[in-house]
């Protein structure tokens, strides 16, 4: 067997959190970033490594470990596709930057805050490396703990009912899933995701095994109705907590209905297309016009992730090759993006700790290297052709087309509404009359916010222009995925 | 006959251990340090007579004593988890000035009475067994005699459990009366044919085991008798009874009324939804940690015994790895108590804990994965327990079970939370005294790392508990 490359990956950093954790009794919390800065780093070439050495002519799952774990019958496997190494890669690259982020904006128990954070990217990575249901579960639950301790800790003045309401909705969609897990199990005899592939489950049992899951990943994703907790969580979560929650684990419900949802019940998902589509459209119309009228500016930019999560799921469930490529790269470029916004707000709040869009105003007087960045951000958040915005919001509405008109039309409204909040955002907070003293007095952004920014502005603008990358890496497995999902519904003659 | 002693040699050896001491201490002045190492001691090599009898079934005594595989299984754990429970209270017993040499005595009697249940093959063997038990424990309720709530609860105790008790033998009576033998092997076999007479036996009989486990709606009494008795004898009271009388309970459903499983069946499904469900909702309110891991018990019992209401032996042995990492959660949980004291005062208010993230990280964080723990999130070891025991659950196509079961985790994760809350998200108000709790320390260590790295290995229990049914 070749060397476990994906272990390495998923446990490099609970070895070095380990690291930080025994490393105690000193003052300075210094060594601790570098060491998890190092390792964070370090994570993300390792992941750099398995992409460029990944096959992309092949839609098999490759870099495979297996290990019997669970009394021999559930194993501990893993393994990547075109779809996960996308996401296992912004998970890398995004919590370095988080690490950085901390150095301005964590100045109680720095320690303990990068333990938990590189525990959740244990955690994270792990979520999309696995290939068994109950190793999924594993992770995607374990996630919970550190994030309700970063809220719930290091977050703002309302942080223990946020924090509350993530862990407890996300627990209760998930525990339905367990059941569907456990289900499965009895049904098939498996609950390793490749032989399920194969087996195909009886279609009685589809629907609501669909269902279970979906009540979990609609509340990770999150849905209408059941958003609610996400601007509460991000509201009170310090930074750098807001940006993993946006970037990487709001993908988890993306990549688990392309995962599981998708292949595992194809009938079902036809089945619920309709329902998915309305959830879809009343996220994409309805959060932007609430985001437009948030005078919070992390409640806007929470607001506006819900939203363009809609276009996700609407992209995934149209089960065309532009809407699930497009869904895909929407899931990337929404992580960079909402990344990016969150820590620009962050930059301000660390200055003048306020995050009311009435404290600011004509900051491009004042602070113009951290204008342009944010106009970068909010521009590629609206969507603009030339940023990676653009490119995911029209492959899923060229997705979208094909499969209802009314819908895509609905569809593209939103992204008129994301148009409104986004400049009007930005022409409160960037532009305008400066009317508090305090702006005056403000430093632009400092050496590590900008690393951190222009990378992912570099990033927002390099995908913008050539996608290639990301496209050539998904092609074919999103085609394995289609080709496999049109053969399951013609074969029941749903079609 | 007298060549198949040593099957008895572990209940023969801690007999005879038990008079000894008591001698001791009868006869040398102050010797409560001596008898509670010796106490200690004599644990151990129990358990070391255990591991080297074997596993092959054996009956004595006209077939009412059984030792096999399960019951030496139950012995060894019944065993540690009160060595564990024992050592890591002596320096509360002490400041709580307990110290009585009769303290380690009666729960050596108790362990005692708990064997015999388990060993049990005989209704008069198993009453016996279970009345030693009992009244060890009450005595040991009201241990602490001149603190009124110890009194209390062990009259309260006393009162309710020889109601149970009385419920109990009532029920093996009539089971006698309908079936004409106190062996369980041939009232299993009489149970074969139609025998009305002997469901009533059995709602009785149950009823009488799960005032033991305190199961909903017999747990009434738990936790005033949580709360009012020393916690030294708590965290006795939650975990070792809870293995005996499981064991036993498994034990009723394997052997006797095997054939009338159906019966037996549903209304242990009743009692477990309303274990679950009452574990979950009641502890809400609670603002004393004791009182409220009373209820978070009486919620584990239930998760142990949907396990145990289906009636397939893969529910069975989900069940006995359910207790078993429950016994880990809760030496944990109370040997967290014991470091709690501040200016010779043991502190037991949920408010107390306020912020001691800050002064007692370790601490903290070892609160912190036991009550994850407890709420069953992975990878922690209780979510492993509850997924097996779900597992085989769904196995037996017991949805409503299972999914009522699961949402009650939920409910009761916002419990755990809140004391997870005030350790980590409130400002600190106390903090404790340096301990010199060693071993309370070393089992809090312990109970940890097990939780933390069980998931790296967890079909460990499952391959020991898979032997125990073989035969």
């Amino acid at each position: 067997m070749d060397f476990p490359i994906l272990s390495t990956l998923i446990f490099l950093p609970l070895v070095s959190s380990l690291f930080i954790f025994i490393s105690r009794g000193q003052k300075k919390n210094n060594s601790a970033i570098y060491v998890s800065l190092f390792s964070s780093l370090a994570t993300f070439i390792l992941s750099l490594f398995v992409w460029y050495s990944m096959d992309y002519t092949s839609a098999d799952f490759q870099f495979l470990e297996e290990q019997s774990w669970i009394n021999d019958f559930i194993k501990f496997k893993l393994g990547v596709d075109g779809i996960s190494i996308l996401f296992i890669v912004l998970t890398t690259l995004i919590t370095p930057i988080c690490i950085i982020s901390c150095i301005n904006s964590v100045k109680d128990r720095v320690k303990e805050f990068l333990i938990a954070i590189l525990i959740l990217e244990t955690f994270m990575i792990g979520v999309f490396c696995s290939l068994d249901l109950v190793v999924f579960y594993l992770f995607f639950e374990a996630g919970l703990i550190p994030m309700f301790l970063i809220i719930g800790v290091w977050g703002g003045p309302r942080r223990v009912y946020s924090a509350f309401k993530f862990f407890l909705f996300t627990l209760l969609g998930s525990v339905l899933m367990l059941v569907a897990i456990i289900a499965i199990y009895w049904i098939t005899g498996t609950t390793d995701v490749t032989q399920i592939y194969e087996i195909k489950i009886p279609k009685e049992y589809q629907n609501l095994l669909w269902l279970a899951f979906f009540s979990s990943f609609a509340v990770k994703t999150p849905m209408w109705p059941v958003h609610t907790w996400l601007p509460d969580a991000h509201v009170e979560a310090p930074t750098a907590g807001s940006v993993i929650l946006a970037a990487i684990l709001l993908k988890m419900a993306g990549y688990g209905f392309l995962r599981f949802s998708l292949p595992m019940f194809p009938l079902a998902s036809e089945f619920f297309t309709p329902l998915i589509f309305t959830l879809s459209i009343i996220a994409i119309i309805y959060t932007s016009l609430v985001a437009l009228m948030q005078d919070d500016m992390k409640k806007l930019i929470a607001y506006s992730s819900v939203a363009h999560m809609g276009y996700v799921t609407l992209g995934i469930f149209t089960f065309t090759k532009q809407g699930i490529e497009g869904s895909v790269f929407q899931m990337i470029s929404h992580g960079l993006i909402s990344a990016a916004l969150f820590l620009c707000v962050g930059v301000v709040y660390d200055r003048l700790h306020s995050r009311m869009i009435s404290t600011y105003g004509g900051l491009v007087n004042y602070l113009p290297k951290y204008s342009f960045l944010f106009i970068v951000f909010a521009l590629a958040g609206l969507g603009l052709p030339g940023t990676s915005g653009f490119l995911g919001e029209f492959l899923v509405l060229t997705g979208t087309f094909q499969k209802d008109y009314l819908v895509a039309m609905l569809a593209t409204f939103g992204v008129v509404l994301g148009a409104a909040y986004m400049l009007w955002l930005t022409k409160r907070v960037i532009f305008g009359v400066t009317k508090n003293d305090q702006i005056k007095n403000l430093k632009d952004v400092n050496k590590s916010e900008l690393i951190m920014l222009g990378i992912l502005a570099l990033l927002v603008i390099f995908f913008g222009f050539y996608p290639v990358p990301l496209m050539e890496t998904l092609d074919v497995s999103v085609d394995n995925l289609i080709n496999n999902y049109e053969i399951a519904v013609q074969t029941n003659g749903l079609k | 006959m007298i060549n198949n002693l040593n099957i008895l040699l572990p209940e023969i050896f801690l007999t005879l251990s038990i008079f000894s001491v008591l001698m001791i201490g009868v006869f040398i002045k102050n010797s409560f340090n001596l008898i509670f190492n010796l106490s200690s001691f004599i644990i151990l090599l129990t358990i070391a007579i255990i591991l080297n009898s074997s596993n092959n079934v054996e009956k004595i005594f006209l077939e009412s004593f059984t030792r096999d595989a399960f019951s030496n299984f139950f012995k060894i754990l019944i065993l540690i988890s009160s060595l564990f429970v024992l050592n890591s209270s002596k320096n509360f017993i002490l400041d709580k000035k307990l110290a009585k040499f009769e303290y380690p005595i009666i729960i050596l009697l108790s362990i005692l009475g708990m064997f015999f249940m388990v060993s049990s093959n005989d209704i008069i063997l198993f009453y016996l067994g279970l009345e030693l038990q009992s009244l060890s424990l009450y005595i040991l309720a009201s241990i602490d005699r001149d603190n009124l709530k110890s009194s209390e609860s062990g009259i309260k105790y006393f009162v309710l459990s020889a109601l149970s008790s009385g419920l109990l033998l009532y029920g093996c009576s009539l089971l006698y009366g309908f079936t004409g033998s106190t062996n369980f092997d041939l009232i299993a076999n009489e149970l074969g044919k139609e025998n009305t007479g002997a469901v009533f036996a059995m709602v009785f009989i149950l009823v009488g085991l799960a005032f033991k486990v305190s199961a909903v709606p017999f747990h009434m009494w738990t936790p005033d008798v949580y709360e009012g008795a020393p916690t030294s004898i708590t965290s006795y009271f939650a975990v070792v009874p809870k293995v005996a009388g499981l064991a036993v309970l498994i034990k009723f459903m394997l052997i006797p009324f095997s054939k009338i499983l159906m019966e037996w069946q549903t209304i242990i499904i009743f009692i477990s939804i309303a274990s679950m469900i009452l574990g979950a909702v009641a502890a809400i309110g609670q603002k004393n940690v004791k009182r409220l891991l009373a209820y978070s018990s009486i919620g584990h019992i239930g998760y142990a015994l949907a396990g145990v209401a289906t009636g397939a032996i893969s529910g069975y042995e989900s069940a006995i790895v359910y207790i078993s990492i429950y016994v880990v959660m809760n030496i944990g949980a109370f040997s967290c108590l014991y470091l709690l004291k501040k200016d010779g005062e043991y502190k037991e208010n949920i408010s107390d804990l306020s912020g001691i993230s800050k002064k007692h990280p370790m601490l903290a964080i070892s609160f912190l994965v036991i009550l994850f723990s407890l709420a069953g999130i992975p990878p922690l070891g209780g979510f492993f327990a509850k997924f097996y025991v779900f597992t085989a659950v769904v196995e037996q196509k017991m949805y409503t079970l299972a999914i009522i079961g699961l949402l009650t985790t939920v409910i009761s994760a916002f419990y755990y939370l809140k004391i997870i809350k005030t350790i980590y998200f409130d400002d600190s108000v106390i903090s404790f005294d340096v301990t010199r709790n060693k071993f309370a320390q070393l089992s809090i260590f312990i109970s940890c790392s097990i939780l933390l790295t069980f998931f790296l290995y967890p079909s460990v229990l499952n391959n020991v508990v898979d032997t125990l049914f073989l035969n």
